[in-house]
């Protein structure tokens, strides 16, 4: 695949972008008031997460890339429901 | 530049804006539905137009499949997990915010609105005040 540099510039900068986001979310893990403020946020990182993996997928033309983020938002995605879960039936896990 | 190497940027940045709304939302709004409800819209919208930028510029590829399995997914589970949270939330009893009444329903000595971030007392262990805390909530609204 032929990439121009201003595209792979383009990905890479929104790249940084996003994590810069999630270092900005691990304030919401920190301060949340409660355990879900935590989950949603830690949810929210592993979204980001699964972004920057895409992009640099895109940007470094490496696609194994994403196959990584297609396991990562799947066990992202497994968190969220097991400590929803566990917080319904047993009284939390945090 | 191609337009479709046009069109993949503008998606990219669009969705890095998305982003930054989904995480202005989670950091600022004061309650936890609120930020359920933002990382759940808006997120959602800046994975997929990043995701869809991403695909154009992969080409025709088995990557391109890859991509949009990847941003189908994420389509269908980020609601979802946002969703599961805030009903395993709602079940422990954690009052909604509401206007007018400081920061949470049940903390009343709370501060005005804006800018107060320590006062949610109902955390999800001690949770069995539920009825109080919406008494709490009507008498409050009641009251303007």
């Amino acid at each position: 695949m032929a990439v121009s540099g201003i595209i792979d510039t383009v990905l890479l900068a929104a790249a940084g972008a996003f994590v810069l986001f999630a270092i900005v979310l691990v304030y919401r893990i920190v301060a949340g008031p409660t355990m879900q403020d935590r989950v949603i946020a830690v949810n929210g990182i592993g979204t980001n997460a699964v972004v920057v993996l895409a992009l640099l997928a895109a940007a470094l033309d490496q696609p194994g890339f994403l196959d990584v983020a297609l396991v990562y938002g799947m066990l992202n995605f497994l968190m969220s429901i097991a400590i929803s879960k566990f917080t319904v039936e047993r009284g939390g896990v945090i | 530049m191609t337009p479709v190497e046009l069109v993949a940027i503008l998606l990219v940045v669009a969705g890095t804006f998305f982003g930054l709304v989904a995480v202005v939302g989670i950091v600022r709004l004061p309650d936890l539905y609120t930020r359920a409800h933002a990382t759940s819209k808006s997120d959602t919208l800046g994975i997929i137009l990043t995701l869809g930028g991403v695909a154009l510029v992969l080409g025709a590829d088995v990557s391109v499949a890859k991509t949009v399995i990847l941003g189908i997914f994420l389509f269908v589970t980020n609601p979802t997990a946002a969703h599961a949270i805030t009903r395993a939330a709602y079940d422990q009893d954690i009052t909604p915010w509401m206007r007018g009444d400081g920061r949470h329903a049940i903390d009343e000595s709370a501060g005005p609105v804006a800018g107060n971030d320590t006062g949610q007392p109902t955390t999800g262990n001690d949770a069995p005040q539920s009825p109080a805390g919406n008494d709490a909530a009507q008498s409050a609204e009641g009251d303007q």
